[in-house]
């Protein structure tokens, strides 16, 4: 899936790193574990915001103009702190305190301005009443930055999602991106069996403007993310994942949601990547 | 802001805790640039129609969404804004209590929750409206600022204080229209420090509330039968004004708090917290609600019906000395 066009070149590199390195960290979790499933989901859409969309300055991550990026999925932490780190606003010796005992770095996202972080976040369906918040003050004080809100499909289950989407078209934030990881499994299984809703007609319901692509495919992410909303309302985009992406054994394999890797699967996890 | 005389402190408590905010509100608006107003649908209640029409791009209906009236609230306030958002005690604690958590508590947000109609004011609503848990719920979450203003007068000191505190803030509004009045005069007030309204050497009466004015009427009571009362307004319930409790326990043989809220978790627990840990501390009365829920009547029945009176509290504590 290399692209000619450079600017996706260089996005498919940095998820072919951040995807290296979230194993790393998922390995050196040890027996605490990780998200790596959800983690691997969501990782072409974190590089494709970080590595070409999102205006970011990680010399001034308080930029007063700076795109905020809500990770309403907070379990998400191995495809969002790789790409701060490749984005520059985490460094490598800080990446390795993943899941250390008292570090800023725990399984689910701290605030913390200084890295980036914009929000803490872990508890499902709060993000995106916080987008609208900040979306909100954006139209308010007329500063151009977008809002980008990251959730699971399966988080779409909370009643709180709703609320938001609601207020969201009434206020009509077209600065406001959500974005959905639809890799159609939650932690007990199937989206469809444990909560089937056509998540395109609820969304269209609501009155935002919704495409449904390729998660994975960087180009179509890119050229999706970076077109301009001519509307008054906002955008969300429905991305088709598969848990676990890249790594044969975890891809739609839910014992890959919260796990931990032994050494010989990390080895077998990384050889893949190296082909 | 309106000056603080008898004339005015009269007119406001003809308006309520609620029509009291919204006139402090009002002011606010016209002193305090990045002030947003957040509502989930309780404007008119909130006493906010005039700030509604005079402010409108600082006003935000959320609808009847609390959950995220807090979420917005919290966006808002990351970006700099001031926020105060309304509802009902009951729905903006108990409704929204994992958002206050994480968006005042965790995270720390510049917000103000306004309690609308706490303790029993909402009289024939019945329990789902009943505000009889949130101090409990309140307390237990770190950071969080708790006020509970004794009367109207009050209510606008405390509004102004939380607007001019760096921090979350839960402002517990209690008592219906034609609230009684404490506080008549200017005076200083400050967030965690406790007001001493009357002085005594037996008993001290740590209020809250609207309970602090029928604290002072039972005090008079208990003094004509020969008790000495003193009486504690604690307008801040977290930080608690652990110095005026020490001087209460120096001073005092029994230590009383009253409230309208559950005898758990509210102020009476959190003055028993402080009791447990201090050498020699007097005994303690929790006058509040016990631990029921009850049918549900107007305003004055209720405070009947759970010995609020003042009368009823001055029996209460006579009985308690007796025993």
């Amino acid at each position: 899936m290399t692209s000619q066009d450079p600017v996706i070149k260089k996005i498919d590199q940095m998820a072919q790193r951040m995807r290296k390195k979230a194993l790393e960290l998922a390995f050196s979790a040890g027996n605490n574990g990780a998200h790596i499933g959800s983690g691997l989901s969501i990782i072409e859409i974190t590089a494709v915001l970080y590595g070409g969309v999102m205006k970011v300055d990680p010399q001034n991550p308080r930029w007063a103009d700076r795109d905020r990026f809500i990770l309403s999925k907070g379990h998400g932490t191995l495809g969002y702190y790789t790409a701060l780190s490749e984005a520059g606003l985490i460094s490598f010796d800080e990446l390795s305190s993943f899941e250390k005992n008292g570090g800023f770095l725990p399984g689910q996202p701290v605030m913390n301005m200084d890295k980036g972080i914009e929000f803490s976040s872990g508890s499902l369906g709060h993000g995106l009443s916080l987008g609208v918040g900040v979306a909100l003050a954006g139209k308010k004080r007329g500063r151009d930055y977008k809002v980008y809100v990251l959730m699971g499909d399966g988080e779409c289950n909370e009643g709180t999602v709703w609320e938001a989407a609601m207020a969201a078209k009434h206020y009509k934030l077209s600065n406001l991106v959500a974005i959905i990881d639809a890799n159609d499994l939650q932690s007990d299984g199937s989206r469809q069996d444990i909560m089937a809703a056509d998540y395109e007609a609820i969304w269209k319901g609501f009155g935002w403007n919704v495409e449904t692509i390729d998660g994975h495919n960087t180009q179509t992410l890119y050229e999706t993310l970076v077109k301009v909303n001519s509307t008054e309302y906002p955008r969300v985009i429905i991305a088709k994942t598969v848990k676990g992406k890249g790594i044969s054994f975890m891809e739609g394999n839910n014992e890959w949601h919260h796990n931990r890797l032994t050494k010989n699967q990390y080895d077998a996890a990384l050889s893949e990547l190296s082909t | 802001m309106m000056p603080i005389n008898p004339t005015n402190a009269r007119f406001w408590s003809k308006l309520g805790q609620r029509g009291t905010f919204g006139i402090t509100m009002l002011e606010l608006g016209r002193d305090i640039d990045d002030l947003v107003v957040l509502t989930a649908d309780l404007c008119s209640t909130s006493g906010l129609d005039r700030f509604r029409s005079q402010f409108p791009e600082k006003f935000f209906n959320i609808g009847i969404a609390e959950q995220n009236l807090l979420g917005i609230s919290a966006g808002l306030a990351k970006e700099g804004y001031i926020v105060f958002a309304t509802s009902f005690a009951n729905f903006a604690v108990m409704r929204s209590y994992e958002h206050v958590r994480l968006n005042m508590g965790y995270m720390g947000f510049n917000i103000k929750l306004v309690g609308l109609g706490s303790g029993f004011a909402m009289g024939m609503f019945g329990n789902t409206h009943y505000g009889i848990e949130d101090v409990a719920l309140m307390r237990a979450i770190p950071g969080l600022c708790i006020l509970s203003p004794s009367d109207c007068t009050e209510v606008m000191k405390a509004t102004i204080a939380a607007a001019n505190h760096n921090g979350p803030v839960y402002l517990r509004l209690t008592g219906t229209i034609n609230n009684p009045i404490v506080n008549k005069e200017d005076y200083h007030f400050e967030i965690g420090k406790a007001i001493s309204l009357k002085s005594g050497s037996e008993v001290t009466i740590i209020a809250t509330g609207t309970m602090v004015y029928h604290a002072l009427v039972a005090a008079e009571i208990l003094e004509s039968r020969g008790i000495s009362t003193a009486v504690i307004n604690m307008h801040t319930i977290k930080p608690l004004d652990t110095d005026a409790i020490t001087t209460a326990c120096n001073t005092s043989k029994f230590i009383v708090t009253v409230e309208e809220h559950s005898n758990i978790g509210g102020l009476g627990g959190a003055v028993a917290e402080y009791l447990c840990s201090t050498p020699s501390a007097p005994p303690q009365l929790i006058v509040g609600m016990p631990d029921t829920f009850q049918m549900a009547g107007d305003y004055q029945y209720l405070l009947e019906q759970n010995g609020l009176t003042s009368s009823q509290i001055a029996q209460k504590i006579v009985d308690y000395i007796d025993h």
